[in-house]
C-alpha cells in the first residue's frame, strides 16, 4: 500500500505505452470537459463576483461583467457588520492559530511518541488516534458548556483550542511517523556534542520533520479556515463571526434582501487562499492524505 | 494493556538482553520526560474529547436547559426518543442521502481515478483540476452552490431555460426530488477528487505486468478491469466507502445553507436535527439522548465495514 503513495499529484516517470493518436486525443478531449465541468463553478463565481451592482442580481449568462469590471460587490461586503476585513481577520485570527497551536502540540507529541517508553504510552497513543472515530458533531453540546464554564464560550481563542484538538489524531499519527524517519544516529551524534532536550528538538530533528511540519500545519489551516458547524454554534456574537458564518447571515438575508453580488464577493474570499495553498504546497497536501488515508 | 503497567523486574525478564538496573534507572528518568511532551496533546484530548464525551452520556440522562439547573430524568429522553417521529425520519433522509452519495462519489471517484491513473501528459494538470474543489470549505461550496441553483439569479434555472430545456424559470429548490440532487451533486463535485486521489494510489499500486499479461492472453478492458484491477483495490476501495459513508451520515453544512431544512423541512439530516434541537430549541440532555443514538448508528456502521473488508482480505 504505501508503495502507492505518491507524494504529489503528477506522476513520477513511469515506463509509458504509446498509444495510438487517436486513443491520445479521445483522452485530452474526455480529461479536458471534465476538467472544465469541475472548475466552472469556482471561475464562475470570481468571474461574477467581479461585476457592478447593476449586474450582481443577474443570472451569470454570460458569466462575465458585460459592463466592466467592478469591485462594488466587495465593497457592500465591507458595508455588513463590521465588515469584510474585520471577518477576514478573525477568520485568519483562529486559521493561524489553529495551526500553530496544532504544529506545536503535536511536534511534541510526536517526539515523545517516538524517542521516549513511558508508562501508558500505548494507552495515551490509543487515546489520541481514537477520537478521529468519534465525530465531535456528537459532543458539541457539552463542549459548548466546558468552554462557558472556561470563560472560552464565545471567544475566537475557544475555538482555536477546539479546531487544534479536532487536527490531533491526524497530525500526532503524522509527526510520530516523520520522527520514527529520523535515524537515531543522528541523535546520538548531536548528543554527544553536547545537544540536549528541546534545542536537540528544535535545531536537530527540526529540518528533519519539516515536510511532516507543512503538512500538519496546512491541514490545520484549511481545516479551521473552513470549518462551520462549531463556529455557527460557538459564536454568538456578531463581531466575533468567521467568514463561513457571516457569509450564511448574509446568504439568508439576515441583512435585508438576499445581497447575491456579496455572497459571489466572499466566496470569492473564501476559497482563494485554500486555492492558493493548495497549489504551492500541494506535494505536502496530497503526502498527508496518502499517509492519513493508507494507515 | 497489562503489559504496560508491568513492574520492572517482569518487564526485565521478558527482555533479559539488558541488564536489569541499568535499564530500571534509564526508565525512571526518561519516564517523565516522554510524558512532559506528550502532556499537551493529552490535555487537549482530555479536556475537549473525553470529558466532553463523558458528559454527552451523562447529560442524555437528564432535563438540561440552557438557564437553570438541569433535573435528572434517567431514561426518559430515549424513551421519548424513540417516538420522536421527526428524529427517524431525519435519519432516514440521512440513510437516503448516504446512499446517494456514496454511490455517486465512488461511481466518479473511480471513473476519475482510472481516467487519470496513468502519466500521460497533461494528467497532473488534470488531477489538479479535479482535486480543487476538494481544498475551498463546505460552507464555500454550499454558499456558491446557494447561488447557482437560485432561481432569480443562479445559473442552472436560467441555463436551462436558455438552452430551451424548460419553459420558464423552474425553482430548483422548491420542490423535493430536485433540490435533494441538486445537493447530492455539488457533494459530488466537491469531493470526487477526494475519492479519485485514495482509489488512484491503489490504481497505481497494481504492477503493470498483471494487466499486460492478461492483455496479451485476449482479456478485454471489462474483464481485466473486474478480476484484476477491483479485487486489487479492495483496500483502497474499502477505505474510500469508510471515509464515505461517515463523512455522509453526518451531513449538515450544505443541508443548512443550500436549503435550510426545507423544501417542507423535508431535507433535515440528523446532525442537523440534533442541531435544532440543542441550539435553537436548547433542551441539551435531548439532543444529547439524540448525539448517543447516531454516535451507536455510526459506531454499529464501522465496525460492519472493517469486517466487510477484514472478510475479504482473509478470502484473498
Amino acid at each position: 500500500m504505501t508503495r502507492a503513495a505518491e507524494p504529489s499529484l503528477p506522476d513520477r516517470a513511469r515506463p509509458r505505452r504509446s498509444g495510438i493518436p487517436l486513443h491520445a486525443a479521445l483522452f485530452h478531449l474526455t480529461a479536458a470537459v471534465v476538467a472544465a465541468l469541475f472548475l466552472a463553478p469556482i471561475v464562475l463565481v470570481v468571474l461574477a463576483s467581479l461585476r457592478p451592482a447593476s449586474e450582481a442580481g443577474a443570472p451569470p449568462l454570460p458569466p462575465w461583467p458585460t459592463t466592466g469590471l467592478s469591485t462594488e460587490s466587495y465593497g457592500r461586503l465591507e458595508a455588513f457588520g463590521d465588515g469584510l476585513l474585520h471577518y477576514a481577520g478573525n477568520s485568519l485570527f483562529v486559521a493561524l492559530g489553529t495551526t500553530i497551536l496544532t504544529i506545536l502540540v503535536s511536534v511534541l507529541a510526536g517526539y515523545g511518541f517516538s524517542r521516549f517508553r513511558f508508562p501508558m504510552k500505548k494507552l495515551a497513543f490509543v487515546l489520541i488516534l481514537s477520537t478521529i472515530m468519534i465525530p465531535f458533531q456528537s459532543i458539541l453540546t457539552p463542549l459548548f458548556l466546558i468552554l462557558a464554564k472556561l470563560g472560552l464560550q464565545n471567544t475566537l481563542t475557544g475555538l482555536i483550542l477546539l479546531y487544534a484538538t479536532l487536527q490531533l489524531p491526524f497530525s500526532v499519527f503524522m509527526m510520530r511517523n516523520a520522527f520514527d524517519a529520523v535515524p537515531k544516529e543522528i541523535e546520538e551524534a548531536a548528543r554527544v556534542d553536547g545537544v540536549t532536550g528541546l534545542r536537540m528538538l528544535v535545531f536537530v530533528m527540526g529540518p528533519l520533520i519539516l515536510p511532516g511540519i507543512v503538512s500538519v500545519g496546512l491541514f490545520a489551516f484549511l481545516n479551521a479556515w473552513n470549518e462551520f458547524l462549531a463556529a455557527l454554534v460557538l459564536l454568538t456574537d456578531q463581531s466575533r463571526y468567521t467568514l463561513p458564518v457571516l457569509m450564511n447571515a448574509v446568504r439568508s438575508g439576515r441583512y435585508g434582501a438576499v445581497d447575491w453580488g456579496a455572497v459571489q464577493a466572499g466566496v470569492t474570499v473564501m476559497m482563494i487562499p485554500c486555492l492558493l495553498l493548495f497549489l504551492t504546497l500541494q506535494r505536502f497536501y496530497i503526502r498527508g492524505l496518502t499517509a492519513g488515508a493508507v494507515k | 494493556m497489562s503489559g504496560i503497567t508491568l513492574p520492572s523486574t517482569a518487564a526485565s525478564a521478558v527482555a533479559p538482553a539488558v541488564p536489569a538496573p541499568v535499564r530500571k534507572s534509564r526508565r525512571r528518568r526518561l519516564d517523565w520526560t516522554g510524558l512532559v511532551y506528550v502532556a499537551p496533546a493529552l490535555v487537549l484530548v482530555v479536556g475537549f474529547f473525553l470529558v466532553p464525551l463523558c458528559m454527552t452520556a451523562w447529560m442524555s440522562l437528564h432535563n438540561w436547559p440552557l438557564m437553570g439547573n438541569p433535573r435528572w430524568i434517567g431514561t426518559a429522553n430515549y424513551k421519548a426518543l424513540w417516538s420522536d417521529y421527526n428524529f427517524w425520519n431525519a435519519l432516514l433522509f440521512t440513510l437516503r442521502y448516504t446512499v446517494a452519495a456514496t454511490a455517486g462519489l465512488m461511481l466518479v471517484g473511480l471513473a476519475l481515478a482510472l481516467l487519470v491513473e496513468k502519466p500521460r501528459r497533461m494528467a497532473g494538470f488534470y488531477r489538479t483540476a479535479f482535486f480543487m474543489p476538494v481544498v475551498i470549505g463546505f460552507a464555500s461550496a454550499s454558499l456558491l452552490w446557494a447561488w447557482l441553483s437560485n432561481v432569480d439569479s443562479g445559473l442552472f434555472s436560467a441555463l436551462a431555460q436558455a438552452l430551451g430545456l424548460t419553459e420558464g424559470r423552474v425553482n430548483l429548490l422548491a420542490t423535493f426530488e430536485p433540490a435533494f440532487w441538486s445537493v447530492t451533486i455539488m457533494v459530488i463535485w466537491k469531493m470526487a477528487g477526494f475519492y479519485m486521489v485514495i482509489l488512484m494510489s491503489g490504481l497505481q499500486a497494481i504492477p503493470p505486468d498483471y494487466l499486460e499479461a492478461a492483455r496479451i492472453d485476449g482479456a478485454g478492458f471489462l474483464r481485466r478491469f473486474r478480476h484484476i484491477t477491483l479485487p486489487l483495490i479492495r483496500r483502497p476501495f474499502a477505505l474510500a466507502l469508510i471515509l464515505c459513508v461517515s463523512g455522509s451520515m453526518l451531513a449538515f453544512d450544505h443541508f443548512y445553507i443550500i436549503l435550510a431544512g426545507g423544501p417542507q423541512n423535508r431535507t433535515i439530516t440528523a446532525v442537523y436535527w440534533i442541531f435544532n434541537q440543542s441550539f435553537v430549541s436548547f433542551r441539551l440532555g435531548y439532543g444529547a439522548a439524540l448525539s448517543m443514538v447516531l454516535l451507536a448508528i455510526l459506531v454499529v456502521l464501522s465496525v460492519i465495514q472493517l469486517r466487510l473488508l477484514r472478510d475479504r482480505e482473509d478470502a484473498r
